[in-house]
């Protein structure tokens, strides 16, 4: 081979990096995105009420995290490209405004991390009405009832769905007779409407309805509080209601008669929980674990369901329009892998993800609802909240 | 003395009456490998193989063993004769199925933690080429006819179509919700996955890589959830497949010819991985939470045996 002088190979090169700059380019510009936006506010640490669980500041973002680069990896095979934009709102800010302001139409879908009393407030704006919420910290029944919106999706199991994954477990172990113990809290009263409404369907009894009015102090509540407060008739299981957790961890080994707690302490029914291994849960567990070095929490599980969702449905469709997405997730085509052995779907009535509810102890995972024998002519999962006929959800697609 | 020569008389007897063949069995939380006599019905030992055992394969001329031990990081070289460890590959972290190609010269691991493929030279005992692929890739296979692994990745739904040559991507097929085990038919035209979520086994055509047909489970009295295909094996005629169903305990059996499902047979708990014997006249199978095996008469199509073997059977191979 003739020897080119350098200039010639100098040139050649260049023209060469060019021509693959421009195919990289042409790729880039190729890809179809599909962009996502995560609004949140800072949140205030609550008082400590113990120092065992550190308070965790970003529950949430990091699941979304995870769950866009579960679909990136996917859509470096699909030409399409996920895009996450965090919108944290400061402590003082206002989340109607930065939705309003920041949250242009380039994001059709918006993972909300916020307390149920912005979520209407949210998708009642007009700038939503074109977009797709998620709602991933609520579990608010009348938000998937009376209260629904054709433009939210509920991912998070709501407090019917808890109460109705512990009323099944209850039922098998024949725990008939109910003590249920509630907080003072807004939140407790409405998870004991959902305890009440659980026993009634699964024809449980509940013998005895007490307030929490003592103390929250640790020591005299663990002292003496709890074994008065639990001299009552006779009951198979001591059902708590105290959402916040401000007394229910003292009531175990402490109640007057030896019985189980169960509720939203000792047994709890959850979403997600770091005792949880089966079906794969194994893998994400890791995998979130070493992105976030610390354990998945609900809401973090919730978050990454909701941009896994998106992603899900923007791969089958291989579309990023949001009405062809919104219908495909609401078809019996979706089926959403949530490493909790069942496909996970959208309640077509109510927009809620239909799902497993774990059944968990501090240390072991107990159960999984729907508990076996529960049976509904459709899918088991609809034994689990509000089904089809008992929601007073009225929205049309 | 005298009594090992009889003993020995005895085994080659029996052998002669039965081809006695040798199943090995990973128990995932023995941390050994059981060797099974199949035909006796019989534990013969369980010996310590490293942590959490699970994938296994045994090279085409039958004298090595491959096992992945996950918590040990590596892929073990075991001497199927002696059981003693002959060397390890350099699997990645954390190896859980392996394919090995029909050559017996390259090693392809997935990486679950790590969304890739590692394909290792035997030989030199090096891993030649890292290969991302989608989200928790698990099952994977080569074809008989040495032209394609194929990679199914549960989170991403997708099989990636690897050109042994090229050691590249060149194609991906979407498939049902988290794909679990493929294999190919002996001709190397089809390939067969299954979903463990949608319960459902599909047929891949390997030439235009798209799905022929969807076959969808259904047992009679249990319930779809419990419905999880996992290990899936084609005869050498391609008149039937077998596919494992989980916690079904069901081994489902399927004409490869119509992919009507023939019929179910009850093994143990959870089943999870299917090897045939060299004859195909029987087929094994792991079960996972019964801590036993099956043993099915194909020519039958019955459940004849359970032999049980450890806590956690995963994988299987056979040896003539």
């Amino acid at each position: 081979m003739r020897p080119i002088n350098l200039s010639v190979q100098v040139t050649l090169k260049i023209l060469l990096i060019i021509h693959l700059l421009s195919v990289n380019f042409v790729c880039a510009e190729a890809k179809q995105a599909v962009n996502i936006a995560y609004l949140t506010q800072e949140q205030k640490a609550p008082p400590p009420l113990s120092n065992l669980d550190a308070f965790i500041p970003n529950k949430g973002v990091l699941g979304a995290e995870l769950a866009i680069d579960d679909n990136n990896t996917t859509g470096q095979f699909t030409g399409q490209q996920f895009v996450l934009k965090k919108f944290i709102v400061p402590l003082d800010g206002n989340v109607v405004d930065t939705f309003n302001k920041e949250v242009g139409d380039q994001y059709p879908y918006v993972v909300v991390n916020l307390p149920a009393d912005f979520i209407n407030k949210i998708a009642d704006l007009p700038a939503a009405k074109q977009k797709l919420l998620f709602d991933v910290a609520t579990v608010d029944d009348a938000l998937r009832n009376e209260q629904c919106r054709s433009n939210v999706r509920h991912i998070l199991p709501n407090r019917a769905m808890r109460a109705d994954a512990l009323a099944q477990y209850m039922m098998k172990k024949r725990w008939n007779k109910w003590f249920l113990v509630i907080g003072a809290t807004e939140e407790d009263h409405l998870f004991a409407d959902a305890l009440r409404r659980a026993a009634k369907r699964f024809g449980m009894k509940i013998v005895e309805e007490k307030n929490w009015e003592h103390t929250y102090d640790a020591r005299r509540t663990a002292q003496s509080d709890v074994a008065v407060f639990t001299q009552v008739d006779d009951y198979d299981v001591l059902v708590v209601a105290d959402e916040q957790g401000q007394f229910g961890e003292y009531l175990e080994y402490r109640t007057w008669n030896a019985r189980p707690v169960i509720g939203t302490q000792g047994l709890v029914a959850t979403a997600w929980h770091r005792t949880h291994e089966q079906w794969g849960a194994v893998q994400i567990q890791n995998r979130f674990k070493d992105q976030a070095g610390r354990w998945m929490e609900e809401q973090d599980y919730a978050a990454y369901l909701a941009v896994r969702a998106i992603g899900e449905a923007a791969t089958r469709t291989k579309s990023n329009d949001i009405n062809r997405l919104k219908d495909y997730m609401l078809s019996d085509a979706f089926a959403l892998q949530g490493y909790k052995g069942n496909p996970l779907s959208f309640r077509s009535w109510d927009g809620q993800l239909r799902q497993p509810v774990l059944l968990a102890a501090p240390r072991s995972l107990v159960a999984v609802a729907p508990i076996e024998g529960f049976l509904h002519p459709k899918t088991e999962l609809d034994t689990l909240g509000y089904d089809q006929p008992e929601s007073t959800c009225k929205w049309s697609k | 003395m005298k009594k090992n020569i009889l003993g020995l008389c005895l085994t080659v007897a029996l052998a002669g009456a039965a081809q006695a063949e040798t199943v090995f069995v990973t128990l995932e939380k023995d941390n050994a490998l059981a060797v099974v006599d199949p035909v006796a019905g019989k534990l013969i030992k369980t010996v310590e193989i490293g942590q959490r055992p699970r994938g296994i394969a045994i090279s085409p001329d039958n004298k090595l063993l491959y096992v992945a031990t996950s918590d040990d990081n590596t892929i073990k070289i075991i001497d199927a004769e002696t059981l003693k460890e002959i060397g390890r590959l350099p699997s990645g972290e954390d190896p859980e199925t392996f394919a090995l190609n029909p050559a017996g010269d390259r090693l392809y691991v997935s990486n679950e933690d790590d969304s890739q493929v590692t394909v290792i030279d035997i030989s030199h005992k090096k891993a030649v080429k890292q290969i991302k692929v989608g989200v928790e890739p698990e099952g994977i296979t080569a074809s008989p006819d040495n032209l394609w692994v194929a990679s199914a990745s549960e989170t991403t739904n997708m099989v990636h179509w690897i050109d042994t040559k090229t050691n590249a991507i060149v194609e991906n097929t979407l498939v049902d919700p988290r794909p679990r085990a493929l294999g190919f038919t002996a001709d190397s035209q089809q390939l067969w996955v299954t979903s463990e979520m949608a319960g459902t086994l599909m047929i891949l055509d390997v030439k235009t890589k798209q799905i022929i047909k969807t076959v969808k489970f259904d047992v009679q009295g249990v319930t779809a959830d419990k419905i999880q295909p996992v290990g899936v094996v084609i005869d050498k005629d391609r008149k039937r497949g077998y596919v494992a169903l989980g916690p079904a305990n069901r081994v489902a059996v399927i004409n490869a010819q119509t992919f009507e499902v023939e019929k179910y047979l009850l093994v143990g708990q959870r089943v999870w991985n299917l090897a045939f014997s060299p004859d195909q006249k029987r087929l094994y199978t792991t079960n996972g939470t019964s801590n036993d095996i099956s043993l099915i008469d194909l020519e039958a199509q019955t459940v004849t045996k359970s032999i049980g073997v450890g806590t956690y059977p995963w994988g299987v191979a056979v040896k003539p």
